[in-house]
């Protein structure tokens, strides 16, 4: 049951049964599942030992799910190639007529490595966590979160059906939703967490309604079944499937229209943002369209959407990412324009599929290096994140300013830096798709080079523009080492792609990719791209490093930094087509409701009323008018007895 | 003509009497013998078929009819006696309290 399409047959999910150190994955997902129950349950009842050892206990079980990851991703290296795929069934989850949804976890190469990813990096942002939070009496509280988090999105990229990848999705959601708005005493805070709730609820509709089509397509959620299957469905499924996929992975993604709420939840603590909303959470878009390859590879009009998704998401958060003079949203733009990046490639289909998830792994290193060096700035600045307050802190923070600046260049695609190799495969390979594509991409890729140098030039260089009560300084090991760590993969993240090494070790998920040539030679565009990026570091020494910058943001501004600032107005455009036709609907309900629906009931009631009020009258108190009645009700029955016998 | 005719003309002319003393006079107690009245023009009514079917049903009804009013006498005359004592007055009319 293999279709052909342009890169060779469709990869059927067809797994072993677990056994030797595979057997042990539901641990992966149980340590931190645990972690999460006991923290927010023992921190509740018995607050002075958790907060004591808490953070402690909330830090070793992702790093012993990190461990576990480790060992089976060895044992997966020892395997051959075509024996890549292993599946554990714990349990059946749900048992109703027709649907039968089984609790089955996966492990394949796309799943070895984002378990990597989410443990490692997660299990880094845990230690960084231990002094960023220090002084936080609700300390046990956010590591219980944090934990949460951790279980919901190992449970998503596990889950070998679509209703289990959903409860993981829902759960990050939720974790979200929790540690957005873990400073809830500001109002701005508990906003923002909600705002990210409700436009991801959107997407979350998409996504369940992707999984109803499933069931009543193949009636089945499994992998399994629908990969083996999928050329029994006709092309119009496919691709309606296809887009509500698109439209879950908009809203976790953050892709446009469903942007807006990834600037807002910056409003989470440092580590949060780090974690699940530049390194993990907003992937999960990404993996969910590279993990239904073969429905995109069948798809061609979807696929085509979402490389317009992912090019317009890319021009507008490296848009927004050049006026941000918060530097938590100016990094936020950024993520939002590199998860564009990893869309174009997730949308390339078998050709780019194993680069997007190569970008999603370097990103997840330098972008969450670069949220804890910033979180770490916003340490030893009294939590300002104003970048106009910043300028010069090098000399302050030696360590943050290194580890910042692997990631820096790592993002800019710095030759020999990760980032260089993952965005340039993605711009090559989408050279060859559409060239027009491909040039948005490399203006992106030069709009990054402008933003990030701002970012760098405002934060670390020129004037001291510091508060006066400020005096910045180095913050503690605990939370330098997850630095130094994260650098290291941002330098290093290249490796990966050594002899094609993951394009290799993700075939067996994503399929052969097709050879293509690009229109111009591979070295070329390499060079194409570092010129541009050249060009927009440039412009940005020339506008930022060479004059002072001042204190408070010039209002005298052109209409495109205006624009930019307001987000290019993802907002208003939300307000104007979402909320405010909403909220006329619901006012329009509410007066039909309390004239229509109200009125019928009320005016039936006073009809009922008066024509009692007219009966009422019979009632005189007359003893006569009552006999009366009484006589004229009996002649009645005596004259119809007549009528009757006689007739 | 019939034997049983008169009794019944009687009885209905009786009954009509009783009708329109209920329906036309004041005087509580004029009422309540226009009642008895009506119960008796039944009465007679119920005696008069009795002797025609050649049974005694319609005679033991009667003396049913006989027996309850009695009693209704009693509780009648107690009301009206109460009414009177309250209000000095044995009109129907002036008891008309009970209204909307």
């Amino acid at each position: 049951m293999l279709a052909l399409h342009e890169g060779g047959p469709i990869p059927v999910v067809d797994p072993t049964t677990a056994d030797g150190v595979f057997a042990l994955a539901w641990l992966v997902i149980a340590l931190p599942a645990a972690g999460a129950v006991i923290l927010l349950i023992g921190g509740a009842i018995a607050p002075k030992p958790f907060a004591a050892f808490g953070h402690l206990l909330g830090t070793i079980l992702p790093i012993g799910s990190f461990a576990i990851s480790l060992a089976m991703f060895i044992s997966l290296l020892g395997r051959p190639d075509d024996d890549r795929q292993v599946a554990q069934h714990l349990y059946n989850w749900i048992d109703v007529g027709e649907l039968r949804v089984g609790m089955d976890l996966l492990y394949d190469p796309l799943t070895a490595l984002f378990l990597l990813l989410i443990t490692g990096v997660g299990s880094l942002i845990h230690i960084y966590s231990i002094g960023y939070m220090e002084h936080d009496p609700r300390r046990v509280r956010f590591f219980g979160y944090l934990n949460l988090f951790v279980a919901a999105m190992l449970m998503l990229v596990m889950s070998e059906n679509y209703l289990g990848l959903f409860l993981g999705w829902e759960g990050v959601g939720l974790a979200s939703y929790l540690l957005i708005g873990f400073w809830q005493h500001k109002p701005s805070a508990a906003a923002a967490a909600k705002k990210a709730f409700v436009i991801n609820r959107v997407g979350d509709m998409g996504l369940s309604l992707a999984i109803m089509l499933a069931f009543v397509t193949w009636g089945s959620t499994s992998f399994v079944v629908i990969s083996a299957n999928v050329d029994g469905a006709s092309e119009k499924t496919l691709t309606a499937f296809g887009l509500l996929l698109l439209l879950g992975a908009c809203g976790k993604s953050a892709q446009v229209p469903l942007q807006a709420w990834l600037l807002d939840a910056m409003e989470g603590p440092t580590p949060v943002s780090a974690l699940i909303h530049a390194a993990t959470m907003v992937t999960a878009g990404v993996y969910l369209i590279v993990r239904s390859n073969w429905i995109f590879d069948l798809a061609p009009d979807a696929r085509t959407v979402v490389i317009i998704v992912a090019t317009v998401t890319l021009l507008w958060g490296a848009a927004i990412g050049c006026a941000k003079d918060d530097i938590k949203k100016a990094l936020a733009g950024s993520t939002m324009s590199q998860i564009g990046y990893m869309m174009l490639g997730a949308g390339l289909g078998p050709a780019g599929y194993a680069f997007a998830i190569f970008h999603l792994l370097n990103h997840g290193f330098f972008k969450a290096n670069m949220f804890l060096g910033a979180g770490s700035v916003m340490h030893g600045m009294n939590d300002d994140v104003d970048m106009r307050h910043y300028g010069a802190l090098r000399k302050a923070m030696p360590i943050t300013f290194l580890t910042f600046s692997m990631g820096y260049l790592a993002i800019i695609g710095f030759p020999g830096f990760s980032g260089f190799w993952s965005k340039d495969k993605i711009i090559e390979v989408a050279l060859t798709d559409n060239w027009l594509v491909g040039i948005c991409a490399i203006v992106g890729a030069g709009i990054t080079g402008f933003y990030m140098t701002r970012l760098m030039l405002m934060t670390f260089f020129g004037e001291k523009r510091w508060d006066k009560d400020v005096h910045p300084h180095e913050s503690p090991a605990v939370m330098t080492f997850p630095l130094i760590v994260l650098a290291a993969l941002s330098v290093l993240g290249g490796v990966m792609l050594i002899n094609d090494w993951i394009v290799n070790f993700l075939a067996p998920v994503t399929g052969e990719a097709p050879h293509e040539e690009p229109p111009i030679p591979a070295f070329a565009v390499s060079v194409i791209v570092v010129l541009i990026v050249a060009v927009g570091v440039s412009i940005a020494i020339a506008l930022f490093g060479r004059r002072p910058i001042p204190r408070e943001a010039p209002q005298d501004v052109s209409f495109v930094t205006r624009a930019t600032r307001a987000d290019i107005y993802g907002d208003v455009i939300n307000d104007e087509l979402v909320v405010k036709p909403g909220k006329h609907l619901t006012s329009g309900l509410v007066t039909i409701d309390s004239v229509v629906v109200d009125g019928a009931f009320t005016g039936g009631a006073v009809a009922v009323g008066g024509i009692g009020a007219l009966g009422r009258r019979a009632q005189n108190g007359y003893v006569r008018s009552y006999a009366l009645s009484l006589l004229g009700g009996v002649l009645l029955v005596v004259l119809a007895l007549l009528a009757v016998n006689l007739a | 003509m019939d034997s049983v005719t008169p009794f019944i003309v009687l009885s209905s002319i009786l009954f009509t009497i009783g009708a329109v003393g209920v329906l036309t006079r004041r005087n509580a107690i004029v009422v309540f013998m226009c009642v008895e009245l009506m119960l008796n023009a039944c009465n007679l009514a119920l005696v008069a078929f009795a002797k025609q079917h050649g049974n005694l049903d319609g005679q033991v009804a009667a003396f049913f009819v006989m027996v309850v009013a009695a009693a209704e006498v009693v509780v009648g005359l107690a009301i009206i006696m109460t009414i009177f004592r309250t209000r000095r007055s044995a009109s129907v009319d002036d008891a008309s309290l009970l209204k909307y």
